[in-house]
């Protein structure tokens, strides 16, 4: 008799556990020229140890995989600064059109007009859309234009040959990229506290604004899910200071048509396509984090952007790339996270301007929705209306034995994935929670049941959440083994 | 017949449904929640084109694509950092799965065993086709691996100094320049053989195979640069790995790589994953994301992140590196790539690539006017010196309908790098020598 | 119970004079409690010196990361590869077997301004 459990450890197993020499999973061409002399054997490597398996098993394996995730596809995921919104399939489709996905980087620039001419679009719907002068498109990823952007701030300054300015100031809420990415640029980061209704402290940061300040890195709405009141004096001290203000603009699927960041005063910002403009999170990657700047620090634009040009001779327009003037540099070996581009802009051009607002309302309306019927069973750290996502604290569950991650785990016992738990840092038991718009009342209805639920078992039953999940694939896992003794990669198991 | 907007099939909620809401939040209208944008600065206009239907954005994005050349539609030439392999079908099934696409990060391991097993397949496939001990989960791509393999290698020795060998690519300088520069740190060319490596230099950064295609003497190189006290950076193709020699065993330190080539669509230059490793002795030092195995409060194993100390959402300021990402999609899609072709088939399209590439250059450097200047080992990348200006060559190959090499006479003169993959037939080969003679007479 | 043989800094850490004219330093139990499976432990060579209040090393939770401070000037001459390599050695024996340095003084004074068993006690009172 095969136990249950062995059968979930073989469909587990890893593909190298699954090799058998002499299997191969794709049918392989034969060489159509004559022979070439090799190379000498001292160069050749001896040994190359690779799984050998059959197309049919990399499919089921793979196919098993995903079969253990929840992903936006099948389940909720109210995954609170995440912004897990559904992804339009249109886009994934037209981003793999060979004329896009096929294309060399090096290409001549006539070969790709077309690849050219939507970035270069994108590029200003980008600009329009937060109200900057221009947009590079080259990061990769939001951390990596949070980098790009200080860099520039870096290079505003040196280049006005103030080498003063050595600190940046970071909010007590912001999210850890920040403060590592400016450290990357060579900053020393100084925290901002925020006051009792969840805006900055901005005495605290008049304070800490003077000669040596470099800029402010700024998300709006902050990290607690709040647009700052203060955000026009917040700007105005910075700049007296000297300073520039950096948008974060990871929470920007609450701002859309409803406000413009370059308005407010910021100077540089990054959007995530990923977050904001629906490409898919891809378990990790890939994203996109594209960079807009005002006139000031347009010219450090990392490199490359795409600008038009029209001819003498009629109508004709080309794009091609070209380097910003006094430019950061190249941030990656070519021009940035293509893919990425080709569904964020099929994602604008689908919407509008109208669709774009209504996509703030609605993400808005739902957060608010279920802030509105939760308060009374979860403690709300901030008690005013909130943007896009929620910040709820489960410090009173917490006194009666249960944590914010039992709560968060219980939830997967009802097929829901479990929100941002234990950030912002300055929210004990924090339970942060975005809906976004593609969510329907229906399931947010469900979501609301299931937390007023999960509040009285946590009075009733609370072992039923220290247990949970029930249905998954693991238990909780021992995370203390995974760190104290690394095991990092498969080993051939000994006979 | 319909009249007027339809609502975005993105939003489901209706009219009904925001009124039912709006009155259980207790606001008049939804203007209400933003009321803490100061006056004068909500509901700016947004300069847009108008909406289109599905329909309409699938021709406006057909039109958009058709005006791009496509590789393999034409011949192409083209290498330099991203190179033109087969991706079989299964690849893309696979990296289409939306459990795996529409996931997030794996933070909550219980539901993401998914995505956190495929990336332990991913660090282990990595670090055995690299010979190296360990491996992250993935960079943004080569240039950025690279460059943060020379912060590492800073952090590890202390010290602030970064050589670079002037055979490296030009562009994957400028990307470390620009990570590296700021933080005070100085980076300097050096010669081939490293014989220009000065003291408190933290590492010497290597591309083998070199920007022009050829192999480095990556052992001689390792030895003096560990004299020296310096590591041994090493930025290697991975297409290469399936024949040659890993840099693990040639005294590499730190190796990354492109991870494009091994399944990976050409896409214009991204999304790609830069493949990061290094001895076990450094691990507390590298960027990026970590995946571990252990067990469950059952006793089964399972999967989850780990080492995350080093990381930006708990060290902050202080972390490794800012890196947020692990491009796992794209990690995905090569270790499904390695699954496919096993041992057998990398080797395989390794050599098909390194016998197309050698008898293009056999073709090429018959051609009276042209020459092959570089006497080394390669696997698909040589460089053709020209009688005519690069440019101009290129320029002609487009007109026949080839799309060329890569210019590289700024440091080669009239040099043109030329790649050759499995994917250019015979047929494009010898279609390319031709028209290169052609340009050569036409050109005396 | 926090032992009585010993004595005890506000950075949670733990002095014991030993009778070889070497002191023994460690975290608390309050300060194991508090950091949680501890799984990295980033500890000085043998030969460093240190002054009291500055860094020594780090210690490691799966999710946090605390520097830790000596609590005596001094010379390191002995460091616990046991932590080291079973960092887990410090939640299950803070006092004993969980020791992470020995230093021989170049203060020994400093000891006396240390806090005893009971004031540590009540400063933990106080925090709570």
């Amino acid at each position: 008799m095969i136990e249950e459990t062995k059968t979930l450890e073989r469909n587990r197993r890893l593909l190298m556990d699954r090799s058998v020499p002499g299997r191969v999973g794709v049918a392989l061409p034969a060489l159509d020229v004559p022979p070439q002399p090799l190379p000498a054997q001292e160069q050749l490597r001896d040994e190359l140890v690779l799984p050998e398996v059959s197309e049919g098993e990399v499919v089921r394996y793979f196919t098993g995989l995903s079969q253990m995730n929840f992903s936006v596809d099948t389940n909720f995921y109210p995954l609170g600064s995440c912004t897990m919104k559904y992804n339009p399939k249109i886009n994934d489709e037209v981003a793999q059109l060979p004329g896009f996905s096929q294309i060399h980087p090096l290409q001549p620039e006539e070969t790709v007009q077309g690849a050219l001419k939507l970035a270069f679009q994108l590029q200003g719907f980008l600009s329009e859309i937060v109200g900057m002068e221009a947009t590079s498109l080259a990061t990769m990823a939001g951390a990596q234009g949070e980098l790009a952007g200080m860099l520039m701030i870096r290079a505003y300054h040196l280049s006005h040959g103030d080498k003063s300015r050595r600190t940046v100031l970071v909010p007590d809420s912001a999210h850890g990229t920040n403060p590592a990415s400016a450290a990357m640029c060579g900053f020393q980061v100084v925290s901002i506290p925020s006051d009792a209704r969840g805006n900055m402290d901005v005495d605290a940061l008049r304070q800490a604004c003077n000669s040596e300040t470099a800029g402010l890195m700024l998300t709006l709405p902050n990290t607690l899910g709040l647009f700052d009141i203060n955000i026009l004096e917040i700007c105005r001290a910075v700049h007296e200071a000297g300073g520039l203000v950096y948008g974060d603009g990871a929470n920007m699927n609450a701002m859309l048509g409803q406000t413009k960041l370059g308005e407010l005063g910021f100077d540089v910002l990054h959007i995530n396509l990923h977050k904001t403009f629906s490409t898919p999170h891809g378990g990790g990657g890939p994203g996109a984090g594209p960079v807009c700047a005002n006139s000031l620090l347009a010219p450090f634009l990392a490199s490359p952007v795409v600008e038009r040009a029209t001819h003498s001779d009629g109508n004709k327009e080309t794009y091609r790339l070209t380097e910003p003037e006094h430019s950061i540099g190249k941030t990656a070996a070519f021009h940035g996270n293509f893919g990425m581009m080709v569904r964020a802009y099929t994602y604008i051009r689908g919407l509008g301007a109208e669709g774009l607002r209504e996509i703030s309302e609605n993400a808005v309306i739902n957060a608010n929705y279920i802030l509105s019927a939760l308060k009374d069973y979860y403690h709300l750290p901030y008690d005013r209306s909130c943007m896009h996502e929620v910040v709820f604290s489960a410090k009173t569950q917490k006194a009666g034995g249960v944590s914010a991650l039992d709560v968060a785990k219980r939830l997967i016992d009802y097929g829901i994935h479990p929100p941002t738990m234990y950030f912002p840092l300055i929210v004990e038991e924090a339970l942060m929670i975005e809906p976004t718009e593609t969510e329907s009342k229906e399931t947010l209805d469900y979501f609301i049941r299931v937390m007023k639920d999960i509040a009285l078992e946590a009075i009733e039953d609370a072992q039923v959440l220290k247990d949970a999940p029930h249905n998954t694939p693991n238990s909780r896992l021992d995370e203390a083994r995974a760190a104290r003794r690394p095991d990092l990669r498969w080993k051939q198991a000994e006979a | 017949m319909h009249q007027g907007r339809l609502s975005s099939p993105y939003v489901p909620n209706t009219d009904g449904d925001r009124k039912a809401m709006l009155q259980a939040i207790g606001v008049e209208s939804v203007e209400a929640l933003f009321a803490d944008i100061p006056e004068g600065y909500g509901r700016p206009s947004l300069d847009l084109p108008s909406p289109l239907s599905e329909l309409e954005l699938r021709r406006e994005l057909q039109a958009l694509s058709d005006l791009n050349s496509t590789p393999g539609r034409v011949p192409c030439f083209l290498g330099g950092g991203a190179y033109h392999h087969y991706i079989p079908a299964v690849v893309n099934h696979v990296i289409s799965r939306g459990e795996l696409a529409t996931a997030y990060t794996p933070y909550q391991p219980e539901v993401s065993q998914g995505t956190l097993q495929a990336i332990y397949e991913f660090q282990s496939l990595v670090c055995q086709l690299m010979g190296m001990e360990v491996a992250n989960s993935g960079m943004y791509d080569g240039a950025t691996a690279l460059a943060e393999a020379a912060l590492m290698a800073c952090r590890v020795t202390g010290k602030g100094r970064i050589a670079v060998l002037d055979t490296v690519s030009p562009t994957y300088l400028s990307v470390i320049r620009t990570y590296t520069e700021p933080q005070g740190l100085e980076i300097y060319l050096t010669g081939p053989d490293a014989s220009g490596v000065q003291e408190d230099t933290a590492c010497v950064v290597v591309q083998h195979p070199n920007s022009y295609g050829y192999l480095e003497e990556l052992e001689a190189l390792g030895r003096i640069v560990h004299e020296k006290g310096a590591l041994l950076v090493v930025s290697t193709d991975a297409v290469f790995l399936g024949m040659f020699r890993p840099p693990g065993e040639s005294g590499a330190d730190i190796a990354v790589a492109e991870g494009q080539p091994l399944g990976v669509a050409l896409s214009y230059g991204g999304p790609y994953v830069g493949l990061f490793t290094c001895k076990t002795e450094f691990l507390r030092q590298m960027p990026g994301r970590i995946v571990g195995k252990t067990v469950d409060t059952q006793g089964r194993d399972g999967y989850v992140l780990t080492l995350q100390t080093r990381e930006q959402h708990i060290r902050r300021e202080r972390a490794t590196s800012n890196i947020c990402t692990s491009e796992a999609l794209i990690g995905t899609a090569v270790v499904a790539y390695l699954a496919c072709m096993g041992q057998v088939g990398l080797r395989h399209i390794a050599e098909l690539t390194y016998h197309k590439a050698h008898y293009a250059a056999s073709l090429i450097g018959r051609i009276p006017g042209y020459s092959l200047p570089i006497d080394g080992t390669f696997l698909q990348e040589f460089v053709a010196q020209c009688p005519i200006a690069p440019g101009e060559v290129n320029r002609r190959l487009l007109q026949e309908g080839i799309i060329g090499g890569l210019d590289v006479s700024d440091r080669i003169p009239n040099g043109l790098l030329l790649c050759v993959t499995e994917m250019n037939t015979r047929q494009e080969i010898e279609f390319l020598a031709e028209a290169l003679g052609r340009i050569a007479q036409s050109g005396k | 119970m926090n032992p009585t043989d010993r004595k005890y800094s506000r950075d949670h850490e733990w002095a014991k004079d030993e009778d070889d004219d070497t002191i023994l330093v460690g975290i608390t139990d309050y300060a194991q409690e508090h950091l949680g499976d501890i799984v990295f432990l980033e500890l000085p060579r043998v030969g460093a010196t240190l002054n009291q209040t500055e860094k020594l090393g780090e210690v490691e939770s799966v999710k946090s990361v605390s520097d830790l401070f000596s609590p005596v000037s001094g010379e390191i001459v002995a460091v616990n590869q046991v932590v080291v390599d079973s960092p887990e050695m410090v939640n299950e024996d803070p006092y004993e077997q969980g020791w992470l340095i020995r230093v021989k003084p170049s203060q020994p004074a400093e000891m006396d301004g240390l806090m005893t068993a009971a004031d540590y006690e009540s400063f933990l009172e106080s925090l709570d």
